[in-house]
């Protein structure tokens, strides 16, 4: 080894290899659905967490006039709506009605009442989900008779609204953001803890993997539901304890299939080889085992991001998981079942979101697992 | 020449990869007429194998072939899957390299020779059964009666390979195309092996396709020999000509692959490094919750002494105990008995205190695709050692090292940046021996480096592997059942058989005067070229 031989070498004129992962990649262009997926599950997203803000409503805002509402791409209120919601608020203002004109996108409406009319009634026009920018055109001299004035406010309500008014857009959204976070941080707890117990019961074997595997094994035979609920007694309802409680119980799967194949790998040339090197055994384990073991984790992981998305709609569903005002794909489903005869579109878009999503998830983790074999060439 | 009933004309096959189109075999002409044996030679790559493949209709789903393959004026390229299932399987037979696998293991043998001949010959279960203890016996299974009860994790190798082509035999076929079907066998099993096939085409008469890179057994078996090379077939003829008067160079080439030369031995003043006194393992089989435990003695008292510069080459079958031997010596797994090295024992030595010593001992293994971890760059894999031993080096140093050590094995310190899958068996196994080779050791232990190789590369390994004896004063552990390679490489012989040494001594006495009758056999397998006997 000369020095010569250090000085011509500089790590600046290398050719680039190619790794299985990028074959891999080249393998994953070019199956159209699964790209397809991903973009659309990019793009559900970005849409999660970017729509929230980008939707003229909030989540949480009751929008008194527009229950139940159905979706619609043209702009609310409704020509018909006007009078039932003018009706509304001049009952609250204990006036009586003595008709109404409406001028582009202002309305006029005259007054009368037994008594003077205050001008601060006017508040109850401003208070007014149709009605904004109220004024006092006019008004008689005893002041029992005014006419005033207030515009239409245009609302979009495309995804319609929910049973106490409020917009289901947003909230669908908003609900991607808990459901798809849910399902990630708690498909990488499952990963993470999956991944070093199984790699270290399988990589060391003999005695240590009997005892961690029997310990799986007793943790299996704990019922979920039962294991949540005491999680939500101890600690009340609490958002990260459901991605633990979740993760906790899921990473059981990962850990059975981690040591399955860590034991394969574990008779591998190569990991006799390191073992002859005198590499460590923390030293063989991060370096050979776990790489070597990133393939099937990956596919197994695209495949418990739903499960783990479903696993939280049902509890939501039981009152275990999301609380209201949050919400989740998952309780808007639930919520949307309950209306299914006079209010579908509760029930239509959720589901559709929800069902897109899983659909994408599982196209992705299928080309993974394509992509990943190189058997399958 | 007799009309022929197999003609490939004009084959092309290629296959659609991430890289484009490959092309395996390009434009291949080969006949073979009734009752006649016909070896096709080439290195692996050559196409040999695609060619039949594609002919039988067994390519990869990403694999196309143009051109004609005539069986009895049909051309098999073209015909629909009706047609195809009827000649492949009943007219057409094939056995395939790895008796392991081409078992179902779920099945007992008598089941998998039943069924398919009563699928195709529409026979009773009694008759069909009747048939399969027949071609048992035919392909000498000891015990048929028994046999057929029997799952094929009970068989030897040699034992499997004889079902399969028991089972190839079923329907008379007129042709039985034979790829490499003693590859993984031992060689004495493989000599049986291959009598056995001569004999069974004088008795039933069908052609044999043959393909395989040993010239040895093609000088042993075929009339006629087509050698390919890059996909395409650059000499044929009778096999006597072929052989003695080579035309083209690539075949010239072929035939100057036996690995040559000899190593003299080392003066006896040389000091010992590595010794073993009785060393014996033993592996404990079986043993569940309340089965008990049986206890197999995989080497079983053997006693050695590797000196400075020596090479010591341990032969033997396989399941012999040779490998187990050379993973004992280096503590790579637990064992009786002591063992020294540098005149310091370390048979009770832990993992900890051995580290610092394993710089000294390196192996090289016999797959070269299987000792290298994929998902790492052939830099990562061959500075490795260092980041154990050399801590305190950078990065940057380290990187400089690995480079250098590639140089040393001949292979573009440029392309360490590369993933393993990237490069040949050959190039593997130099990448495998510069990882051994980066932490300058004294002793390194060789468990069949050359074995999975082709003949030609295997030539360069050895020297290669030759070189960097004379140039570091290595003393080497050659483990290998390849008796020409050991001849090639080694100044000293252990035969061992069932965890014993049965004989040894210095090499030129081994191999010219074996005095053990196992020793006999075996060199009589490895070294005969007599013709088996052929109608």
């Amino acid at each position: 080894m000369t020095d010569a031989a250090l000085d011509t070498n500089g790590p600046t004129e290398l050719p680039g290899g190619r790794s299985l992962w990028s074959d891999a990649w080249a393998r994953m262009r070019a199956n159209r659905a699964a790209m397809a997926s991903l973009i659309f599950l990019v793009l559900m997203t970005v849409a999660c967490i970017v729509g929230p803000w980008l939707v003229p409503h909030n989540y949480t805002t009751i929008y008194a006039d527009y229950v139940r509402t159905p979706p619609s791409l043209t702009a609310y209120p409704k020509a018909d709506m006007v009078e039932s919601a003018l009706n509304d608020v001049l009952r609250r203002m204990r006036v009586e009605p003595g008709g109404w004109t409406q001028e582009g996108d202002r309305v006029f409406v005259e007054v009368t009442s037994g008594r003077a009319i205050d001008e601060r009634n006017l508040r109850y026009l401003e208070r007014s989900d149709t009605f904004h920018d109220a004024r006092v055109e006019s008004r008689a001299d005893d002041g029992l008779a005014m006419v005033m004035s207030a515009a239409i406010k245009q609302q979009y309500f495309l995804l319609g609204t929910d049973n106490v008014g409020r917009d289901l857009l947003s909230r669908t959204l908003m609900a991607g953001r808990i459901s798809l976070s849910i399902g990630l941080l708690a498909g990488m707890t499952a990963v993470v803890i999956g991944v070093l117990y199984g790699a270290t019961a399988g990589f060391l074997g003999g005695r240590t993997d009997e005892i961690m595997m029997r310990i799986v094994d007793v943790l299996y035979s704990l019922p979920f539901i039962f294991f949540v609920i005491m999680l939500v007694v101890f600690f009340g309802r609490n958002f990260v304890l459901m991605f633990l409680a979740v993760g906790a119980v899921l990473w059981l799967d990962m850990a059975r299939i981690v040591r399955g194949q860590a034991l394969s790998i574990r008779r591998q040339e190569y990991i006799q080889a390191a073992e002859a090197l005198g590499v460590t055994q923390t030293g063989i384990l991060l370096r050979h085992v776990v790489p070597n073991l990133l393939g099937p984790v990956v596919i197994y992981m695209t495949l418990l991001v739903p499960h783990v998305i479903i696993l939280e709609s049902f509890l939501s569903f039981l009152g275990l998981g999301v609380q209201e005002p949050m919400t989740s794909w998952g309780v808007l489903i639930s919520a949307g079942a309950k209306n299914i005869g006079s209010a579908n579109w509760l029930l239509v878009f959720p589901a559709l979101f929800l069902v897109s999503t899983l659909f994408a998830l599982n196209f992705v983790g299928d080309g993974l697992r394509d992509a990943l074999d190189p058997k399958d060439r | 020449m007799p009309e022929p009933i197999l003609s490939i004309r004009g084959l092309r096959v290629s296959f659609d990869t991430l890289d484009g189109t490959v092309e395996a075999v390009r434009g291949v002409d080969i006949r073979l007429a009734a009752g006649e044996t016909v070896a096709i030679v080439g290195e692996s790559g050559s196409g040999k194998s695609q060619t039949m493949m594609a002919a039988m209709r067994l390519l990869a789903s990403n694999g196309r072939a143009t051109g004609r393959a005539d069986y009895r004026g049909q051309n098999l390229l073209e015909l629909d899957k009706a047609a195809i299932n009827a000649i492949r399987g009943r007219k057409i037979s094939m056995i395939f390299q790895e008796p392991m696998t081409s078992l179902d293991p779920l099945y007992t043998i008598g089941n998998q020779l039943i069924e398919p001949i009563r699928r195709h010959q529409g026979l009773s279960r009694a008759k069909a059964r009747a048939e399969a203890l027949r071609l048992l016996e035919l392909v000498r299974i000891p015990e048929p009666e028994r046999r057929m009860r029997s799952y094929p994790y009970e068989l030897s190798g040699g034992q499997r390979q004889r079902v399969m082509i028991a089972m190839a035999l079923a329907n008379n076929p007129e042709i039985l195309i034979a790829d490499e079907p003693t590859t993984a066998l031992d060689v004495t099993i493989q000599a049986q092996i291959l009598a056995l096939l001569a004999e069974l085409q004088a008795k039933l008469g069908m052609a044999i396709v043959f393909i395989t890179h040993d010239l040895n057994i093609v000088r042993r078996l075929a009339d006629r020999v087509y050698v390919m090379r890059e996909g395409m077939v650059v000499e044929e003829g009778p096999t006597d000509r072929v052989l003695s008067a080579p035309q083209h160079d690539y075949t010239r080439m072929l035939l100057a692959a036996e690995p040559e030369g000899h190593k003299s031995p080392v003066p006896d003043a040389a000091p010992v490094l590595l010794e073993g006194r009785e060393v014996s393992v033993t592996f404990e089989i079986g043993g569940g919750f309340l089965a008990s435990k049986l206890a197999l003695r995989a080497v079983d008292h053997v006693s050695l002494a590797l000196r400075r510069g020596q090479t010591i080459g341990i032969v033997g079958e396989s399941g012999s105990g040779k490998s187990t031997l050379g993973r004992a010596m280096l503590r790579l797994m637990p064992s009786d008995g002591e063992v020294l090295f540098a005149g310091r024992d370390i048979s009770g030595l832990g993992a900890g205190d051995m580290r610092p010593l394993r710089k000294g001992l390196q192996l090289v293994f016999q797959d070269p695709f299987g000792s290298l971890s994929p998902r790492m760059t052939v830099g990562q894999i061959v500075s490795e050692g260092l980041r154990v031993h050399q801590p305190a080096l950078s990065a940057r140093d380290r990187d400089g090292l690995a480079a250098a050590a590639l140089a040393e094995v001949q292979l573009d310190p440029a392309m360490r940046n590369r993933y393993p899958h990237e490069f040949s068996g050959g190039q593997r196994q130099r990448i495998a021996i510069a990882r051994a080779m980066i932490l300058k050791p004294s002793v390194v232990v060789l468990d069949e480096p050359t074995s999975a190789l082709d003949r030609s590369v295997q030539k360069q390994i050895v020297d290669l592997l030759r070189g960097l004896q004379a140039k570091h004063g290595l003393s080497y552990l050659f483990i290998s059942h390849d008796l020409a390679v050991v001849r090639a490489m080694s100044d000293y012989v252990l035969v061992m058989k069932a965890g014993k040494i049965v004989e040894e001594g210095e090499t030129e006495r081994i191999f010219d005067d074996p005095v053990q009758d196992y020793t006999r056999a075996l060199m009589a397998a490895a070294v005969d070229n007599q013709r088996f006997a052929n109608a």
